[in-house]
C-alpha cells in the first residue's frame, strides 16, 4: 500500500488529505491513517477509484463516537464523512428526514424538536452521525420498545468501493438493507438516509427515578414495569458486593402525549432542550474533567458511585414525577464535556454484553465478581432492555445489557483484556452477544461464537459481492474478522 | 426470629407495598405466590421476579378478596403449591373518594369487605395452619389512618383500626403458639392510592416500606409505624382529646 502516491494524487485533484492520528472514543486504542473529508459523493467515488488504484484500504468514520477501533484504518485512508451533511428535505407533516451521512443527531433535534419531531431513537450522546448510527444499528434507552436505529430506517442509498449506488429498503436490496445496517463499514458508505422520526407533544419526558438495592431486584423492576415506560436505563454502581452487588439508580421515562404538557410550545424551542452550561451553577463545564482526574481511581471512584447512589435513593420520585427536556434525558454524556480525558492517557474502554433475558440475573451478577475477583471494578454501569432486531449481524437479543467502563493503564492493561476473556466466555455460554460500537477486545473465535459461522458467512458472501478486492477495512474488522483480509 | 422466610403469600401482589415485598421476598430466596385481582398486572410483577430470580419464584393465583368463599380453598393449594408456608402478608385495599357530606353505603362497604373480610377469610385459615406448624408470620397492612377518627374517610379508618384490633388479637392467641403478627401502619407510601395527591409528606417509596415490613417481620415485631417517626405523631393524635380533635381540620 502506499499511502504518499495516493496521497499526491488527491492533492494534485484538489481533494484535501492529510496524516492523522485517530483515536477511538475511549481513547485506548489509536493508528495514523490518511484522512479525506469529502463533502460530496463525486468525492468519495475518487477516493474509492485511486484506492483501487493504488492498493490501500477505505475505513469509514463519522463523528468518531465508537469506543474502540471501528472507526480507525491505521495505515490507511480514512474517509471522514462529518463534512457531507446536509439535510436534503425534511417533511413536518410526516416526519420523514432525508439527510447525508454525515449530519448528527444534534443537527437533527435541533431542527426537528421544534417542529415536533424527535429522533426515534438516540444514543448517550448527540454527536453520531448518520452514517456511524447506521453502521453500528445503534441502541437507545428504549430499544426494548422501539428497536434500534435501523428499524426507523426506510432507506438509504449505499456506495460500494466500485462506485455503484444501491438504493437500498425492506423489497429492494432488502439482504444488503439488513446486513449494512450493522455492517460496521464493511459493505459500502451510505450517502443518503432516509429516516422516521417520532411524532412528541412537548419538548420535555416524564421521568420517575427508582432506586435498587442490587442488580437483580433492577432486573425485577425493569421486568415488570417495562411496559408502562418508553425509555429506561439504570446506572449501576459496580463497586460494592454481597447483598448490594450491582445497586443502583432506575430512571424511567414516559412520551407526554396531546395535551398533557401545558407549557408544551415553550418546552419544544431549541433553547429549552440545551445541556446546562454551568455544573452547580457556577463551574464552567469544560473545565469538570480536569477536575474529575484526581478521583478517577478506585478510591475516588469508589466514593463518587456510592456518593451518588444515596443522594439518588434519597431523591427518588416519591409522588409526583418530574419532567425533563428530551436532551437532558437522552445525552447523559454530554453533560461534561471531554470527561473521557480524566481517565488519563490510556482511556478507557466500554464491555458491553447483550444476555438473554432468562440468563441476564445469572450472567451479569456473575460478571460484576469476576471484576472483582481480578481486582479490576467498572468506574460506571449501565443497564438496559432490549429486544430482537432483523440486522444480520445485530448486537441486540430479547434481554438485558450490561455496559462496564474499565480505566485502562499500562499496569492493568494486560490484565483487563484477560477479564474481558473470561466474561466473554461467560457471556458466549450464555448465548449472549457483544457490540462493535463499543468493542475493543473481541476475539475472532468470540465473534464466531456469537453470530455463528453461518451468518458470518452469509455476511462475508456480500461482503464479496460488494467489496470483491476487501477495499473496505478497519482497525476492528481485522481484528474481529482476520479471515477476510489474509491473502 | 430473624431468619429469611422460605415459602410466602402476598395477598394484593398486583402493585404498591404487596408487588414490592414480593420481589424482596423472592430476592431474600423465598417462593412467592402472589394473589390479586388483577391478572394482568400480577403477571408482570411474576415476570420481574422470575426473571430476576427463578422460574419457581413465583406462582400466581387471581381472586378478588371480596369472593371470600374461594379463599380458604386458594389458600390450601398455594400451601401444597409452595410445600408449606412461613409467611403471610394481607397487603389488599382499597380507599374510595367520599365528599365530606357523601355518606355512600355502597362504597363503606366496599371498602370493609376488601380492607376487612377479605383479610379474614385469608388469614384465619393462615392462623390456623401456622398455629397447628407451631411456627409463622403473619403481616397486616393497616394504616395510620386507624388510630383515629377523621373526617376524611370513615369507613376506610374504621375498617384499619377494626383491622388493626383483630390482628392484635390474633397475636394475643398465636404468640404462645410461636407465631408472630405484625401490624404495620404505614404513613404515606408512593402508590397508586396516593399518587399525585396533595399535602403528603415524609413520603416513602413501596420498596423502601417493604425493606421496612420485612425487617420488621423478621424481627418479630408487633405493631410498626413506616416510617418510624409516625408512632410520635400517633401518640400525639391519640393523646388529642375528642371535643378538640373534632374541630381540627384534619
Amino acid at each position: 500500500m502506499d499511502l504518499t502516491e495516493i496521497a499526491v494524487e488527491l492533492d494534485r485533484e484538489g481533494i484535501g488529505a492529510s496524516a492523522e492520528t485517530l483515536y477511538g472514543w475511549g481513547r485506548s486504542t489509536h493508528s495514523e491513517a490518511l484522512v479525506v473529508r469529502p463533502t460530496d459523493k463525486d468525492t468519495i467515488r475518487r477516493v474509492f477509484e485511486l484506492a483501487e488504484k493504488h492498493g490501500v484500504t477505505v475505513g469509514f468514520r463519522g463523528s468518531g463516537c465508537s469506543y474502540g477501533d471501528a472507526s480507525q484504518n491505521g495505515d490507511g485512508v480514512v474517509l471522514d464523512l462529518t463534512n457531507f451533511a446536509k439535510v436534503r428535505s425534511f417533511d413536518e407533516s410526516t416526519g420523514l428526514l432525508v439527510a447525508e451521512p454525515g449530519v448528527t443527531l444534534e443537527m437533527i433535534w435541533r431542527q426537528c424538536v421544534p417542529l415536533g419531531w424527535w429522533p426515534p431513537v438516540v444514543s448517550g450522546t448527540m454527536y453520531p452521525t448518520l452514517g456511524g448510527l447506521l453502521s453500528m444499528n445503534v441502541h437507545g434507552k428504549n430499544n426494548w420498545q422501539v428497536g434500534t436505529i435501523g428499524n426507523h430506517v426506510r432507506s438509504f442509498e449505499l456506495m460500494t468501493p466500485r462506485g455503484e449506488t444501491l438504493r437500498c429498503d425492506r423489497e429492494q436490496n432488502a439482504d444488503v438493507f439488513h446486513a449494512a445496517i450493522g455492517g460496521f463499514g464493511m459493505l459500502g458508505c451510505f450517502t443518503e438516509v432516509e429516516l422516521q422520526l417520532k411524532k412528541i407533544w412537548s419538548g420535555r419526558l416524564e421521568v420517575e427515578a427508582i432506586a435498587t438495592a442490587n442488580l437483580r431486584e433492577m432486573i425485577a423492576w425493569f421486568e415488570t414495569n417495562k411496559d408502562d415506560f418508553d425509555y429506561l436505563v439504570g446506572w449501576v454502581d459496580c463497586f460494592p458486593r454481597g447483598t448490594a452487588l450491582g445497586r443502583g439508580l432506575i430512571h424511567a421515562a414516559r412520551y407526554l402525549g396531546e395535551g398533557q404538557d401545558d407549557q408544551a410550545k415553550a418546552t419544544m424551542r431549541e433553547s429549552a432542550q440545551d445541556l446546562p452550561s454551568r455544573i452547580l451553577g457556577v463551574m464552567p463545564k469544560n473545565k469538570v474533567w480536569y477536575l474529575m482526574r484526581p478521583m478517577l481511581n478506585d478510591y475516588g471512584m469508589r466514593a463518587i458511585n456510592a456518593a451518588k447512589f444515596w443522594s439518588g435513593k434519597r431523591g427518588q420520585t416519591r409522588n409526583e414525577p418530574y419532567k425533563q427536556p428530551h436532551a437532558a434525558f437522552a445525552f447523559l454524556l454530554d453533560y461534561v464535556p471531554d470527561w473521557k480525558k480524566a481517565y488519563g492517557p490510556e482511556g478507557l474502554i466500554q464491555y458491553q454484553t447483550f444476555v438473554p433475558k432468562e440468563a441476564a440475573s445469572d450472567v451479569h451478577p456473575r460478571l460484576l465478581e469476576r471484576c472483582h475477583k481480578r481486582h479490576i471494578v467498572p468506574y460506571l454501569g449501565v443497564y438496559k432492555r432490549h429486544r430482537n432486531d432483523p440486522f444480520l449481524m445485530t448486537h441486540a437479543v430479547d434481554g438485558f445489557s450490561f455496559a462496564m467502563d474499565f480505566r485502562v493503564t499500562s499496569s492493568n492493561r494486560n490484565e483487563l483484556w484477560q477479564l474481558c476473556r473470561d466474561m466473554d466466555e461467560i457471556v458466549t455460554e450464555a448465548g449472549g452477544r457483544l457490540y462493535f460500537a463499543k468493542d475493543a477486545t473481541m476475539l475472532p473465535r468470540t465473534a464466531e461464537t456469537i453470530w455463528g459461522k453461518e451468518t458470518i458467512e452469509r455476511f462475508h458472501a456480500l461482503k464479496r459481492r460488494l467489496d470483491p478486492n476487501s477495499r473496505l477495512q478497519t482497525n476492528l474488522a481485522r481484528r474481529v474478522f482476520p479471515g477476510w483480509f489474509s491473502s | 426470629m430473624n431468619k429469611r422466610f422460605e415459602r410466602a403469600i402476598v395477598v394484593g401482589a398486583s402493585s404498591g407495598i404487596g408487588a414490592a415485598l414480593a420481589r424482596q421476598l423472592a430476592g431474600q430466596g423465598a417462593r412467592v405466590a402472589l394473589v390479586a385481582r388483577r391478572g394482568d398486572e400480577l403477571e408482570k410483577v411474576a415476570e420481574g421476579i422470575r426473571t430476576a430470580w427463578g422460574s419457581d419464584k413465583a406462582i400466581v393465583r387471581t381472586n378478588d378478596v371480596t369472593d371470600v368463599d374461594a379463599a380458604s380453598t386458594l389458600f390450601s393449594e398455594l400451601v401444597e403449591e409452595l410445600g408449606g408456608l412461613d409467611f403471610i402478608c394481607y397487603a389488599a385495599g382499597v380507599m374510595a373518594d367520599v365528599g365530606p357530606d357523601e355518606y355512600p353505603t355502597d362504597k363503606d362497604l366496599k371498602i370493609l369487605q376488601v380492607g376487612l373480610s377479605g383479610a379474614f377469610a385469608w388469614l384465619n385459615p393462615a392462623a390456623d395452619y401456622f398455629q397447628k406448624q407451631k411456627r409463622g408470620a403473619i403481616v397486616g397492612i393497616g394504616s395510620i389512618a386507624g388510630d383515629r377518627g377523621r373526617r376524611a374517610y370513615p369507613s376506610y379508618h374504621a375498617t384499619k383500626a377494626g383491622f388493626a384490633t383483630w390482628l392484635e388479637s390474633l397475636r394475643n392467641r398465636l404468640t404462645q403458639h410461636g407465631v408472630r403478627v405484625t401490624t404495620i401502619k404505614p404513613g404515606f407510601i408512593d402508590t397508586a392510592m396516593t399518587r399525585g395527591m396533595d399535602g403528603l409528606f415524609w413520603v416513602k417509596t413501596a420498596d423502601e416500606a417493604a425493606a421496612s415490613i420485612l425487617h420488621a417481620a423478621q424481627k418479630g415485631k408487633q405493631t410498626v409505624y413506616v416510617p418510624a417517626r409516625w408512632r410520635l405523631v400517633s401518640l400525639v393524635i391519640r393523646s388529642i382529646p375528642s371535643f378538640i380533635f373534632r374541630r381540627m381540620s384534619i
